[in-house]
This record gives C-alpha cells, sequence and structure tokens, in this order.
C-alpha cells in the first residue's frame, strides 16, 4: 500500500475512531488517534457482552486495539485548541505539542444522561438505585456490595431519552435492547429472582432484537410492563420502592425491588460541541454534530476536510457505528483523491 | 439513603428569600384548624426576631380553593388576587408571604399565567379597575410562610429554649415532613428543595434538633385533594390517601409529623382518629397517634411558648407524648382554659385512640 502521507487527526479511540483509524491506516494514510482517556475503546471498553449473540466486549475491543497497534496513539491527551489553516488543521494538545493535520474526523462518540437529573427515581440518592453503565461494571468485576442475591429487580427504559423536560427527545437506540440483555443476565445470574422493565413502547429494530424480546419472556419469565415510572422511594429496610402506571391493565402498579436500574440514554458528548465550534462546524437541535446531509452525507460536515464517525452525531449501535467508520474512512479517501 | 446526593439536589433548588418587609396574607380556614399558627408566626418573626411584616385586616381569600374546585374561572380568582396585589402596593410593600399553600401555589401560578399571556393580566387589570378602582403593582417576590421561617431558622434556633432531642435518650426525635401539593409540585423551582426531596421543613427539623424520616410514601398527598374531600361522596378516597401514608411511616415510628399546609396536618390529624375508630389501629406509641403539627406550632415550642398558648389542645392527636419526650413543661389543668381562664368545653375521649 502507498503511504500517500497525509494526516489525519481522530478525535477519539472508540471504536469508531479505532475502526477509522485502521481503514484509514490500510488505505495509506497516517491516522493519529487522540484519546482523553488513559486506555482505548471507549464505552464498549467497559462493556461486558453485547447483544444479541452474548459476544464479549473484550474480544471487539481486544480485535480493534490489535488491528490498530501500529497507528499513532496519544492516550490521556485533550485537544487545547484546534484552527482551521488554509490546507488543514492545526491542534494544540494538553501535553503541550501540536499536530499538524489535513483533515479531522471526530470519533468523539457520546455520554451516558446524567440519571440524576431524573430526580424522581432517586439515584445518587438510594443506594439500590444503578444505572445500565453500574450493571455493566457489575458483570465485568462482580464488585458491587448492593448487588447480592435479589429477588427483584426493575429496569426503566428512556432515562433521559425520549423526553422533552430532560431536554433529550431523541430516542437512544440501544437501551430497548440493552435493557432485555441485561435483565436476560440477571435471571441468568439470579434465577429466582423477578425481573421488570417498564417500558414506554420497545424499539427492537435491528437483527434477531425481536426474537431476543420473545425469549426474554418466553424463556425468562421477564415481566414487561408498559408505563412510566413515576417516583422512586425508599423502604426501612433499604429495597426501593417504585410506582409506575400499567397502560395495558389501566392499572397503578407498585413492587418493592431489591434493585432498580436505570437505563441512563445517550447524549451527546460536550466536547465534541466544543472542538466543533472552533472548526465552524454546526450542531444539530438534539446537541449531535451536524452531517451534510441526514441521508446521503452522514459522514460529512459542512466544512471541507472534517469528517465524522459513530454516535458524535446521534445514537447508533455498534455495527452501525463500524459500518459508519469504513464509510468516513473511505470518504476521507475520496476527500483527498479530488484533492489531487 | 446517600445523604449527600439530597444535598446536591438541595443546593441546586435554593431560592432567593429577602429578609425583610413582607405583606402577610393570612388563609381561609388556618384559624379554625390551628387557632394560634398565624398569630405565632407574626409574633416569632415581628416580635422575637424583629422582621417587618404587615398584614391589612380588607385583605380576602384568593379564590384558590374556588378555583381548584371548579367554581369560579381562573379569571375570577385573578381579579381577586389580583385586588390583594392593590392592598400589597397600597400599603407600600412588593414582597408578599401567603400562609397557605394553595394561596402560594395560585399566587405563583397566576404571575406565570401572566408572564405567559400578557394580555391576560391586562384584561384583570381592566376588571379590577372596574369593580374597585384599584391598581396594583406585580409583588418582587412571593414566599411561602414556611420559606420565611426555613430562612429564619437559624435564628429561632440560637433562641431555643428546647431541641427537638428525646430527653430520656439523647437521640434525635424522628420527624416526618409532609409538604403541602401546592408549595413546589407545580412549580419545583419555587419550593426550597425543589419538588422530590423538598427541604424547607426538613431545613428546621434538623436546625432545631431532629432527625428526618425520608419514607417510601412521603410524597403521596394527605388526603384533602380538594375534590375527594370536599364531594361527600368521595371521603373515602381522602381518608386512604392518609390511611396509606400512615402504613407506610409506620415502621419508622416516628415521633412528630411537620407539615405547611392549611389542609395536611388537619387530615393527618384527623383521620388518625376515624383510622383508630375504623380499625382500631394507631399509629403512635402505647395506643397514642402521631403528633401533627404546623411548622409555626414547631417553632413555638422550641422558642418555649406554653403549648395550650400555641392552640395544641384543638388538636385531635394529643400532644402531651411529645412534650414529655422533649421535656417542654405544661399544665394539664390549663389545657382547656380558653380566654380570661374560662373553661372551654372539654371533648369526649375516642374509643381507641388514646387522648388526654
Amino acid at each position: 500500500m502507498v503511504n500517500r502521507n497525509p494526516v489525519i487527526a481522530v478525535i477519539g479511540a472508540g471504536i469508531a475512531g479505532l475502526e477509522a483509524a485502521r481503514q484509514l491506516a490500510d488505505l495509506g494514510y497516517s491516522p493519529v488517534l487522540i484519546e482523553k482517556e488513559p486506555a482505548v475503546g471507549g464505552h464498549v471498553a467497559q462493556w461486558n457482552r453485547l447483544f444479541p449473540d452474548m459476544t464479549p466486549a473484550a474480544e471487539v475491543i481486544d480485535a480493534l486495539k490489535k488491528q490498530t497497534a501500529k497507528i499513532r496513539t496519544l492516550l490521556g491527551t485533550e485537544i487545547a485548541s484546534i484552527n482551521r489553516l488554509k490546507d488543514g488543521f492545526s491542534l494544540v494538545l494538553t501535553d503541550g505539542t501540536s499536530l499538524l493535520c489535513q483533515a479531522v474526523l471526530f470519533a468523539t462518540g457520546f455520554q451516558l444522561f446524567n440519571a440524576a437529573k431524573k430526580e424522581e427515581y432517586g439515584y445518587g440518592i438510594y443506594d439500590r438505585v444503578i444505572t445500565n453503565r453500574d450493571l455493566e461494571a457489575w458483570f465485568n468485576t462482580r464488585k458491587d456490595m448492593r448487588i447480592k442475591q435479589p429477588e427483584a429487580v426493575g429496569f426503566v427504559h428512556c432515562v433521559g431519552s425520549r423526553d422533552l423536560k430532560a431536554g433529550n427527545t431523541q430516542c437512544s437506540k440501544v437501551c430497548c435492547i440493552t435493557a432485555i440483555k441485561q435483565a436476560i443476565e440477571i435471571k441468568e445470574e439470579f434465577p429466582d429472582a423477578e425481573v421488570y422493565c417498564f417500558y414506554m413502547d420497545l424499539r427492537l429494530f435491528g437483527k434477531k432484537y425481536e426474537d431476543f424480546y420473545i425469549k426474554a419472556q418466553r424463556d425468562y419469565g421477564i415481566h414487561f410492563i408498559r408505563g412510566r415510572v413515576s417516583e422512586v422511594g425508599e423502604a426501612i429496610d433499604g429495597r426501593v420502592v417504585v410506582k409506575a402506571e400499567d397502560t395495558l391493565n389501566g392499572k397503578p402498579v407498585k413492587v418493592t425491588l431489591d434493585l432498580l436500574v436505570l437505563m441512563a440514554g445517550i447524549v451527546c458528548n460536550p466536547d465534541a460541541q466544543h472542538y466543533a465550534r472552533q472548526v465552524g462546524v454546526s450542531v444539530d437541535d438534539d446537541g449531535f454534530l451536524k452531517s451534510r446531509d441526514n441521508i446521503a452525507a452522514i459522514t460529512e460536515s459542512s466544512r471541507p476536510g472534517v469528517f465524522f464517525a459513530g454516535a458524535c452525531t446521534g445514537a447508533k449501535t455498534i455495527p452501525e457505528t463500524l459500518a459508519e467508520a469504513r464509510s468516513a474512512a473511505l470518504n476521507i479517501h475520496h476527500y483527498f483523491n479530488k484533492r489531487k | 439513603m446517600i445523604y449527600q446526593g439530597k444535598q446536591k439536589i438541595w443546593a441546586d433548588y435554593q431560592k432567593e428569600i429577602p429578609d425583610n418587609h413582607w405583606f402577610y396574607v393570612r388563609s381561609c380556614i388556618r384559624q379554625n384548624f390551628f387557632p394560634a399558627s398565624e398569630k405565632y408566626f407574626l409574633a416569632i418573626c415581628r416580635d422575637q426576631l424583629g422582621r417587618d411584616i404587615y398584614e391589612s385586616e380588607h385583605h380576602t381569600t384568593c379564590a384558590g380553593i374556588a378555583y381548584h374546585c371548579d367554581t369560579i374561572p381562573q379569571e375570577t380568582a385573578m381579579t381577586v388576587v389580583a385586588r390583594q396585589f392593590a392592598l400589597m402596593t397600597e400599603a407600600g410593600y412588593e414582597n408578599l408571604v401567603t400562609s397557605c399553600i394553595t394561596s402560594f401555589g395560585n399566587y405563583t401560578e397566576i404571575l406565570e399565567t401572566w408572564r405567559q399571556f400578557p394580555e391576560l393580566e391586562e384584561k384583570v387589570r381592566e376588571h379590577l379597575w372596574k369593580a374597585c378602582r384599584r391598581e396594583f403593582k406585580k409583588p418582587k417576590y412571593v414566599a411561602h410562610a414556611s420559606d420565611l421561617m426555613y430562612k429564619l431558622r437559624g435564628e429561632i434556633a440560637e433562641r431555643a429554649h428546647f431541641q427537638l432531642v428525646h430527653r430520656a435518650t439523647g437521640e434525635p426525635l424522628r420527624i416526618v415532613e409532609h409538604i403541602g401539593c401546592h408549595y413546589s409540585k407545580m412549580f419545583p423551582h419555587k419550593g426550597v428543595g425543589g419538588a422530590e426531596y423538598p427541604c424547607v421543613l426538613s431545613g428546621m427539623a434538623e436546625s432545631w434538633g431532629g432527625r428526618v424520616i425520608d419514607y417510601p410514601e412521603r410524597r403521596h398527598c394527605c388526603g384533602f385533594g380538594f375534590r375527594q374531600y370536599f364531594v361527600k361522596a368521595n371521603r373515602g378516597y381522602s381518608l386512604s390517601n392518609t390511611h396509606k401514608k400512615f402504613e407506610s411511616m409506620e415502621p419508622y415510628r416516628p415521633d412528630a409529623i411537620i407539615t405547611n399546609c392549611p389542609g395536611c396536618p388537619y387530615f393527618l390529624d384527623r383521620w388518625q382518629y376515624v383510622i383508630s375508630e375504623m380499625e382500631g389501629k394507631t399509629y403512635g406509641q402505647n395506643g397514642y397517634g402521631i403528633p401533627v403539627l404546623t411548622y409555626e406550632e414547631l417553632a413555638g415550642l422550641v422558642l418555649g411558648v406554653d403549648p395550650w398558648n400555641l392552640g395544641l389542645q384543638v388538636h385531635q392527636v394529643a400532644v402531651e407524648p411529645l412534650l414529655d419526650k422533649i421535656g417542654i413543661p405544661y399544665d394539664p389543668a390549663r389545657k382547656y382554659l380558653g380566654m380570661d381562664e374560662k373553661k372551654i368545653m372539654t371533648p369526649g375521649l375516642p374509643t381507641s385512640l388514646k387522648c388526654f
């Protein structure tokens, strides 16, 4: 492969950044991965298993790490400023160095919604209220004193997503299937536990998702209750008392649970917005970065030389993110070819 | 329970409460239920703590009850409220403090409605002028009287004669706080501590030595709900609400309940008698009920006011067990003496609920 030399700054070394960098390197470019965390892998590296085949997340990350081992990667490094030059960009990094590049790829990912903002659910107030991320951490480490032979566990879907009052109207896309996955995993760990999923509606669009949902009901006996949780309180023994509406039965429900898991939604990464403003890239109404065209050019920004991959433009599944990373790499390749 | 989590939320919902110069509007019903609460609000704030609080004998109901019962349209309630504002303006005040929670909600809702629909405000100004030739300035600040007492809680603690501590054990008393629905459920940012974990009452209780209980049905309505209580056929709903709360708080063995609404203390107090008559069940210790106090009554006790001067003898649930726990002296012989030491009627005793 010919080294075409252009340097491409890839901001973020989650799965989108890693996959795009791999593709760019294969195409003969010199990507530089800039990651603010001390390790690559982003959110997926913190996950335990992935739906719908229960693939270990580590497998996906290890493969990407192996494939990008030779790519220059700056860990624990943030970008102090980005300046647009005549033929590229100058990035000043927090380690005091600067990086000149000919294109910038935003692979800045997302943030999980801060579940404490939904005060009625009591995250950060009641011990036994945790988030989807906390539960994945437990699947990885088995270290959380709050999770000990639970007899009843609840999952609240759409925490901070599809929620006008929370300021996030968009669907986080992966929470429904993640809740089902985690509910099944809880049942596998604690077969005698009663598991409840409180949902608005289930958006199971992906390959095998619907089968996964049927399996959760048929094989694991997980209870799906269509209705919003209105409030959470704490019982004298530390368990949580959950009040919700069952809209299919037309009745209020109240259950006492050993553990309540909040499916915190996906929101934009504020770092991405900060960097986008510096290079003159627009931010969309939902806070995510704005593509040049939401149908035909999702990985392109309105500015030449600036590209997007993954959840920086909106919530995405892992396969979608990987596919988009490849697409972004190819777009960058065409961009340089046209400039020859 | 992660106490720091609550503190973080409380920090997000602190509101500005001016320190002085208030125009005070009383409640329609509180003087019947708790005859000395408003009197002692004024006595504490004015006489003990030196604040300027003005009240006019010309003010009326805010019409909040009629509005919430759907017996008058909101424009009528707005015009009544506009007249209160006119009285405040004429007296030279800019801060309005309400005794009643529904009034506080009503004033807040009306000001917010006018903010969103200025043409309505204009219409109401016209109505008021036609009706009584009055004009008004909108208050710069509307607070509930419990907001003001929350602000002054530290000064009250400095002057305290008694602490909310069990005299025999040295342990803080276990206090249930109950916020009126119209305090912050409609406008969370207008209430100290917000709607989910309000701290207006818990702040007072803790400042005066107590420990607040968070129980599962803490947020649940007391049962007063206008449409539940005022329609006789619906009173079962009212009672079942209260019953649900008591069943939920019972395991925590509360020593007292503190409230900031006209209806809540009344219903939480009186329905304990009804539950005891219906089910033979009582929720306090040794067959007594759980005393239910207004925040003014609690402040009065802390400051050493005679319990009978505070009107605690008109409560259904006997307050003597609470007074004994704290060590507040009282003269049983004076309990039913009214003005000029004349004996008022002594009530009959309930079947199950133990009373003095």
